[in-house]
C-alpha cells in the first residue's frame, strides 16, 4: 500500500515571514501567479509543463477555487484538489500531489499557501469577520455556535492549553522541559537569516517569566502569527532528474482527521499523529533511526512535546526528559524544526505549515544556509490542523 | 464569573436542540440516549455517533461529572469575553460518559484538580429566555 517514492518535492518559493507587512496588499490570485513563478524558476520547470494543482482557499472565490486560480495562471491541468485541513493542509496537498503523479495523472503540480494580506475593498460589507472566533464556526446550526462559542472555549490558545493542561494531570508537567523546546528552535531561528527571530535569543527564564496567557501556557510557547507565503513544485522522476536541484522524494505518508473540538475527543491524548507516522514510516520502509531531522508543526511547544511522543522518537509520557536530555537546535543530536520553527521562524497563515515542508526539502537539497544539517538524508515532516485533531506525516528522502 | 450579559454570544437553538435548552430553563439536564448500542450523546445529533443509529431518544440525567480537563484564560478567549478574565474553561466528564464545554463557578483557582466532582449550576441569562449549564464543585 502507498506510495513508491516517485514523486518529489523540486521547486521552493517562501516570502520572508514579517509581522508587519512591508509592501501594499495583494490580492490571492495575484500572489499565488507570483509564487508559482518563483518556485518553478528555482526548480528550473517552464509553467508549460504544470499539469496539477493542490489549493487552500482564496479571499476572491468562495467556490470554484481551482478552476479560478487555472484560468488566472492560464494553465489546463489533470488534477485539481482542494484541501481544507488548517494547519495540516500543506502537508496533506504534498501527498495528495505525489499520489496524484504516481498514479500517473500528471506530472507537475504546484501547491501554494498565499498567506499575504488581500486588499479590502472600497465599501467593506458590515458585519462580525467570520474569523472572530478563530476555527469555531458561528453560522447557524453549528455545533460550536450552539454549545462551545457561548462559554468562551473558542481559538486556539485555551483548545492546547486543555490539552496541555490534561497532559499534565496524566504524565506529569514540566516546564522547564517545555519551554526548552522554544529555546532550542529558537537558536535554529538566530543561525537562520529568513526567520523573524533572527537576531533575538531567549532563555527558558524569559520564557516562563513570559506572561501566562492560558494555563499552562506562557506567551513565548505559543507562535507569532506573520505574513508571507509560501508554495512548493512536486513532479514526477523524470522531471525532478533533470530540475536544477537535488530532488526530495516523497516515500511515506500518513493522514488522520478525528474531531473538531477538544472538548468531544474521544481520548485527548491519544492524538490523531499515532496512527499516521505509523504509516508513514510503514509505507517508506522507514525506522524512526533513519531519521535525520524532524520538522514538525509547532503552533505551540505542548503540539511539539506530543508530537515527538506520538511520532514514535521517544514513549508516550516520556518527552519531557527526551527534551531535556537532547539538543534539538539544528547543530544538535535531535534536529527539530532548524529553521526556527513557527514559535521561531514566524507563522504567516497557512504558509505557516509550508514551512516545515519547505525546510525539510531545503535540508536535503543542502541549502539550508547558515543552519544546514550535515548529510542530511531523511526528514520526518507533520502537518497539524484543528486541535492535535487533524494529522499529516510525511517522509522525504534524498538519493 | 459574572453572569453572561446580552453582549455574550448566546446560543440560537435549532429544533433538533431544542429540549436539551428546554431542559435546561427548568434547570433539569436532558441528553440523548442510543438504545441500540447503549450509548449516550452530547452535544445533541439525527444520528448516533459511530453507529448512525437513528434511535435517539430524550433522557434527564443528573447532570453531575468531573473534570475532564480545564484551563485558565488569563486573557480574553475572544472579544467578546473581555472583562470576564480569568475565564474558567472546563471540559466535563458526565457520568453517562459524553463530555460538555462548560466554565467553572463559585471555585478557589488552587482547589481546582483534572478529575475533581462537578456538579451543575443553572444561570439563566438575564433579559433572554435562556439557561446555561455552568458547572461547581461537588460538596
Amino acid at each position: 500500500m502507498g506510495l513508491r517514492g516517485d514523486a518529489a518535492i523540486v521547486g521552493i518559493a517562501e516570502w520572508q515571514p514579517e509581522r508587519r507587512p512591508t509592501v501594499p496588499p495583494i490580492f490571492t490570485l495575484e500572489q499565488w501567479a507570483q509564487l508559482t513563478r518563483e518556485a518553478l524558476a528555482d526548480a528550473g520547470i517552464d509553467p508549460s509543463e504544470v499539469d496539477g494543482i493542490c489549493c487552500t482557499n482564496i479571499r476572491e472565490s468562495d467556490s470554484f477555487v481551482p478552476s479560478t486560480i487555472t484560468e488566472y495562471l492560464g494553465l489546463q491541468v489533470n488534477f485539481a484538489e482542494v484541501v481544507d485541513l488548517g494547519g495540516a493542509s500543506c502537508a496533506a496537498m504534498v501527498w495528495r500531489a505525489a499520489a496524484a503523479i504516481e498514479l500517473g495523472l500528471c506530472n507537475v503540480v504546484v501547491i501554494a499557501a498565499p498567506s499575504w494580506p488581500s486588499p479590502r475593498p472600497p465599501n467593506p460589507p458590515t458585519g462580525a469577520s467570520s474569523w472572530r472566533y478563530g476555527a469555531s464556526s458561528a453560522n447557524y446550526g453549528s455545533p460550536q455556535a450552539e454549545f462551545d462559542i457561548p462559554y468562551g472555549n473558542v481559538a486556539q490558545n485555551c483548545g492546547y492549553a486543555q490539552i496541555a493542561m490534561k497532559y499534565g494531570a496524566e504524565y506529569g508537567y514540566d516546564p522547564e522541559a517545555l519551554a526548552k523546546i522554544a529555546v532550542d528552535q529558537r537558536v535554529s531561528a538566530n543561525h537562520n537569516p529568513a526567520a523573524v527571530f533572527h537576531h533575538v535569543p531567549i532563555t527558558v527564564d524569559d520564557v516562563l517569566n513570559s506572561p501566562m496567557i492560558s494555563d499552562p501556557i506562557h506567551m513565548l510557547e505559543i507562535v507569532m502569527p506573520c505574513v508571507g507565503g509560501a508554495a512548493l513544485v512536486v513532479a514526477g522522476k523524470d522531471v525532478a532528474r533533470r530540475s536544477t536541484h537535488r530532488p526530495a522524494w516523497i516515500s511515506g505518508f500518513g493522514e488522520r482527521v478525528l474531531h473538531k473540538t477538544p472538548t468531544y475527543a474521544e481520548d485527548l491524548l491519544s492524538t490523531a499523529l499515532i496512527p499516521a507516522a505509523d504509516q508513514a514510516f510503514a509505507m517508506a520502509g522507514r525506522s524512526r533511526e533513519e531519521v535525520d531531522l524532524i520538522s514538525v508543526y509547532d503552533c505551540y511547544t505542548i503540539t511539539v512535546l506530543m508530537t515527538i511522543e506520538d511520532a514514535g522518537f521517544c514513549p508516550r509520557g516520556e518527552g519531557q526528559p527526551f527534551v531535556r536530555e537532547h539538543d534539538l537546535s539544528f547543530r544538535g543530536d535531535f534536529p527539530c524544526n532548524t529553521h526556527g520553527g513557527q514559535l521561531g521562524f514566524g507563522q504567516a497563515g497557512l504558509a505557516g505549515g509550508m514551512s516545515h515542508i519547505t525546510e525539510g526539502a531545503r535540508q536535503l537539497m543542502r541549502r539550508a544556509d547558515g543552519h544546514q544539517v550535515m548529510d542530511a538524508d531523511l526528514a520526518f515532516i507533520t502537518g497539524n490542523g484543528g486541535l492535535m485533531s487533524e494529522q499529516v506525516a510525511l517522509i522525504l528522502e534524498g538519493d | 464569573m459574572t453572569d453572561a450579559s446580552p453582549e455574550r454570544p448566546l446560543p440560537t437553538p435549532i429544533d433538533r436542540t431544542q429540549p436539551f435548552w428546554d431542559g435546561l430553563r427548568e434547570h433539569k439536564v436532558k441528553i440523548q440516549y442510543s438504545p441500540s448500542s447503549d450509548r449516550w450523546v452530547f452535544y445533541p445529533r439525527s444520528h448516533a455517533p459511530l453507529t448512525l443509529a437513528d434511535d435517539l431518544e430524550w433522557r434527564e440525567i443528573s447532570g453531575e461529572g468531573s473534570l475532564y480537563t480545564y484551563t485558565i484564560a488569563r486573557r480574553p478567549t475572544a472579544p467578546d469575553f473581555a472583562g470576564d478574565e480569568p475565564q474558567i474553561i472546563a471540559v466535563v466528564e458526565l457520568d453517562e460518559g459524553p463530555r460538555l464545554t462548560s466554565t467553572l463557578v463559585n471555585v478557589d483557582e488552587h482547589e481546582i484538580a483534572v478529575g475533581m466532582r462537578l456538579c451543575p449550576v443553572f444561570e439563566d441569562v438575564p433579559g433572554a429566555e435562556l439557561t446555561l449549564l455552568r458547572y461547581e464543585p461537588a460538596t
